[in-house]
C-alpha cells in the first residue's frame, strides 16, 4: 500500500462535495490518505477531510493563495508532493484541477488522465474510465512510466457516505513556496449567481429555444430555486443573447455530469447531448414528441412547457418540503 | 515576432464513431476530420494580433498523422495564418504531444505568444496547453473569452466556476488557451484557400526530436461504446398529472431526490 494525496477544495470554508468524494474514494482503497488545501481558509476544512478519510492535511494558509494563481498554487503542490511522496494523486476536473494538474504533471515528469468519470486503485496501481469523443465511446486510461499517477475526475461521479466525525487529521503547516511570479490575478469578477457550477451541479434545469424569450428564464429558476438546482441553456439561447455564455452547455460549453438533468425546450441537437448525455437521469418537457431529446430521455413529457413547467414547481415544492 | 497556434485534428461530432478492433482507438476509416472547433478561436485571435503588429507572423502547428493533419493545417493558412509546421507521428499522450509542441516552438525560435484550444473535444482532456506552458518555461492561462497585447504584456479574461471571470496579467512569452467567446472565426477565403494550397507545409519527424519513449504516460485500452440506454418512459395524462407521477418516479423509481 502506498500514500494517496488529495486535493481538497472548498468555497468560503466549506470542503467541496466532489472533494469529499476523492476522499472517500481514497480511504476505502486501503492506502494511506494525505490531504492538502490552501488559503486562509484551509484550516476551517481540515476537520471535515479527516471526518472523510485523510489521517494527514497539508496547509499552506497563506492569504495570497485564496484565489487561483497557476504558478504559485504548482509550486506550492509540487513543494508538498516531494515531502509526501504519494503513488496516486486525485483531483477534480474542476477549473482549478484542469488547470493545475497538466502543469504539476509536467514538472514531475509524470503522467495525468483528466476528466475522468471511473476510478479503480488497487494497491499503489490506479486505473480511470473517461469518456471521449462527446460521450460516443469510453477508454480506460492506463499509466506507464509514471512515477506518480495523476487522476482528475468530474463531480458527482463516486458515491458519497456520511461523514465520520470520530475520525480526525493531523494537520501539518507549509509555508509557501515562494516563486518569481510572471503570472497576475488583477481582478476577480464575481459571477451572477450564487449557485453551484454547472460541472459541479447535482441537479440542472436547463433550457431552449422553446422558452420562447429571455424572460421566460424566470420560469426555470424558481423551478431550479425549489430543487436547489444550477440552471443551464443552449447555444441558440446563449447565441440569442438571453444567458451568458457561462450557462451554455455542450460541445463549446460546458460537460456536466448531474445526477439529474432537466431538458425544457431543448431539441436534442448533437452538440448539445455531448455536453449533458452522461446525466444519471435525464428528463425531457418538449411540444414536439418526435424531438431527439426524447432518445436521450428517462423520462420524457410532451407538453407545453408554459403549462408543465409551474406545476412541477407546485409539486416539488410539496414533496420537498413535507 | 511570432505568434503560434497549436492546431488539433479531430472527427467531426456529427461523425459515428466505430471501436478499432484491438479496442485502444477507433476506426479511422469513414471519420469526418476537422479543426478542433476551440482551435478556429485560437487562429482567428492570431490571425488579428498579426493585423495589429506590422511584421508579425502567424505560424500553425499540428502534431499527428502528417497524411491526414495537414488538411487541418491547410485550413488554418486559408484562414490567413502564414506558415505551418506538421510534426509526423502516431500514437502519443498528452505528455509526449505537448515535450513535442514545445521542442519544436523552441526550435523555431521568435516565439511570442501561443495560442491552443482551451480543450480538444475528442479527449476533452484540456491538458496540452498547460504542459507545453510548464515544458517552454512560461506563464500560461486557459479558458480565454478576451485578449490584448500592450507590445509586453497580455491581459486576458479567463472564464471560471459560477460565471465568475478572473483578469490576469502574463509577461509575454506566453499561451493562452482559447474558449468560445474569445471572437468570430473568419471563414476562409477563396483567394485565401488558393494560397494554402500553393504553401509549402514545413515536416519534422516525431522521431527527430530527441524525445525519450519514457515520455508516453497515458495509454488507452478497452475502449468501448457505451451501453444501450432503456427506453424513454413517457408520461401521460394532463399536465398536472404528468408533473405528479414524474416527482413519484423521481423519488421512488429513479431515487434522484
Ligand atoms: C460547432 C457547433 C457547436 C455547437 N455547440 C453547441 C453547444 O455547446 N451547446 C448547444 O446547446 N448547442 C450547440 N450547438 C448548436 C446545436 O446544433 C443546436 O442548434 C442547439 O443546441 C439548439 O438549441 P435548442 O434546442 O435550444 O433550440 P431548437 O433546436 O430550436 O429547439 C427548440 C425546441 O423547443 C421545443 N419547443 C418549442 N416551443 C415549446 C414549448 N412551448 N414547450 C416545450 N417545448 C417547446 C421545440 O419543439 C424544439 O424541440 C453547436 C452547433 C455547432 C455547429
Ligand atoms: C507524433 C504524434 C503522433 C500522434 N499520433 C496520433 C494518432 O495516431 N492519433 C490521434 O488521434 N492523435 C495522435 N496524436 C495526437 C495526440 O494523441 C493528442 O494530441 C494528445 O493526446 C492531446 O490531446 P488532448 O485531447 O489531451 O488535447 P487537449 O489538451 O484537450 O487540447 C488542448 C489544445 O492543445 C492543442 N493540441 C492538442 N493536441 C495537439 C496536437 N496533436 N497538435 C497540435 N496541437 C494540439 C490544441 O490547441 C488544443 O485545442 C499524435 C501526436 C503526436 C505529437
Amino acid at each position: 500500500m502506498g500514500k494517496v494525496l488529495v486535493f481538497a477544495e472548498q468555497t468560503n470554508g466549506k470542503l467541496k462535495r466532489s472533494s469529499i468524494e476523492l476522499l472517500q474514494a481514497a480511504a476505502k482503497s486501503g492506502n494511506t490518505v494525505v490531504a492538502v488545501t490552501f488559503g486562509s481558509h484551509a484550516g476551517d476544512v481540515t476537520a471535515a477531510i479527516g471526518h472523510n478519510g485523510a489521517s494527514e492535511v497539508h496547509v499552506v494558509k497563506d492569504g495570497a493563495l485564496d484565489s487561483y494563481n497557476p504558478e504559485s498554487y504548482t509550486a506550492n503542490v509540487v513543494a508538498i508532493v516531494n515531502k509526501v511522496q504519494p503513488s496516486i494523486i486525485l483531483a477534480s476536473a474542476s477549473s482549478t484541477g484542469k488547470d493545475l494538474f497538466p502543469r504539476v504533471a509536467a514538472r514531475l515528469n509524470t503522467g495525468v488522465a483528466s476528466d475522468c468519470t471511473q476510478l479503480t486503485i488497487s494497491g499503489d496501481n490506479v486505473t480511470a474510465v473517461k469518456p471521449m469523443y462527446s460521450g460516443k465511446a469510453f477508454a480506460t486510461v492506463n499509466f506507464e512510466n509514471s512515477p506518480i499517477k495523476i487522476v482528475l475526475m468530474r463531480a458527482n461521479q463516486l458515491p458519497v457516505e456520511a461523514a465520520d466525525t470520530s475520525k480526525t487529521a493531523n494537520v501539518v503547516e507549509n509555508t509557501n513556496a515562494a516563486t518569481d511570479l510572471k503570472t497576475l490575478i488583477k481582478e476577480i469578477v464575481k459571477g451572477a449567481s450564487e449557485k453551484l457550477d454547472l460541472t459541479e451541479a447535482n441537479i440542472i434545469v436547463s433550457g431552449g429555444r422553446g422558452l420562447k424569450e429571455a424572460a421566460n428564464f424566470k420560469m426555470l429558476n424558481d423551478l431550479a430555486d425549489v430543487l436547489g438546482a444550477t440552471v443551464g441553456a443552449t447555444r441558440a439561447v446563449v447565441d440569442a443573447g438571453w444567458v451568458g455564455h457561462g450557462m451554455q452547455v455542450g460541445q463549446t460549453g460546458k460537460t456536466v455530469a448531474p445526477t439529474l438533468y432537466i431538458a425544457v425546450g431543448i431539441s436534442g441537437a448533437i452538440q448539445h447531448l455531448a455536453g449533458m448525455g452522461s446525466s444519471k437521469v435525464i428528463v425531457a418537457i418538449n411540444n414536439d414528441a418526435n424531438a431527439p431529446i426524447f432518445q436521450k430521455a428517462t423520462y420524457g413529457i410532451v407538453g407545453d412547457a408554459f403549462d408543465i413547467v409551474p406545476k412541477l414547481t407546485e409539486e416539488f415544492k410539496k414533496a420537498l418540503h413535507h | 515576432m511570432k505568434i503560434f497556434v497549436c492546431i488539433k485534428q479531430v472527427p467531426d461530432t456529427e461523425t459515428k464513431i466505430k471501436i478499432s478492433p484491438d479496442q485502444t482507438g477507433i476506426d479511422t476509416a469513414g471519420i469526418k476530420w476537422v479543426m478542433n472547433p476551440y482551435d478556429e478561436y485560437a487562429v482567428e485571435e492570431a490571425n488579428k494580433l498579426r493585423d495589429a503588429n506590422p511584421g508579425a507572423q502567424v505560424w500553425v502547428l499540428s502534431a499527428g498523422p502528417k497524411a491526414r493533419v495537414v488538411e487541418s493545417l491547410r485550413t488554418a493558412l486559408a484562414m490567413g495564418a502564414d506558415e505551418a509546421i506538421v510534426i509526423n507521428g502516431e500514437g502519443l499522450d498528452n505528455f509526449s504531444t505537448a515535450k513535442a509542441l514545445a521542442e519544436v516552438i523552441k526550435a523555431e525560435g521568435g516565439m511570442k505568444i501561443i495560442f491552443t484550444g482551451k480543450l480538444a473535444i475528442d479527449d476533452n482532456a484540456s491538458s496540452v496547453s498547460q504542459m507545453m506552458a510548464e515544458f517552454l518555461n512560461v506563464p500560461h492561462t486557459t479558458v480565454v473569452s478576451k485578449f490584448a497585447f500592450n507590445g509586453e504584456n497580455v491581459t486576458v479574461e479567463r472564464d471560471v466556476e459560477g460565471g465568475a471571470k478572473e483578469v490576469v496579467q502574463m509577461m509575454t512569452p506566453a499561451v493562452v488557451g482559447a474558449n468560445k467567446g474569445l471572437n468570430m472565426p473568419r471563414y476562409a477565403s477563396l483567394p485565401g484557400i488558393m494560397k494554402a494550397k500553393k504553401k509549402v507545409i514545413k515536416e519534422i519527424e516525431f522521431s527527430s526530436l530527441n524525445i525519450p519513449a519514457t515520455d508516453i504516460k497515458v495509454k488507452y485500452s478497452g475502449m468501448t461504446l457505451p451501453a444501450d440506454k432503456p427506453a424513454v418512459k413517457m408520461l401521460s395524462g394532463d399536465s398536472s398529472a404528468q408533473a405528479a407521477e414524474l416527482v413519484k418516479l423521481l423519488r421512488d423509481e429513479a431515487k434522484v431526490l
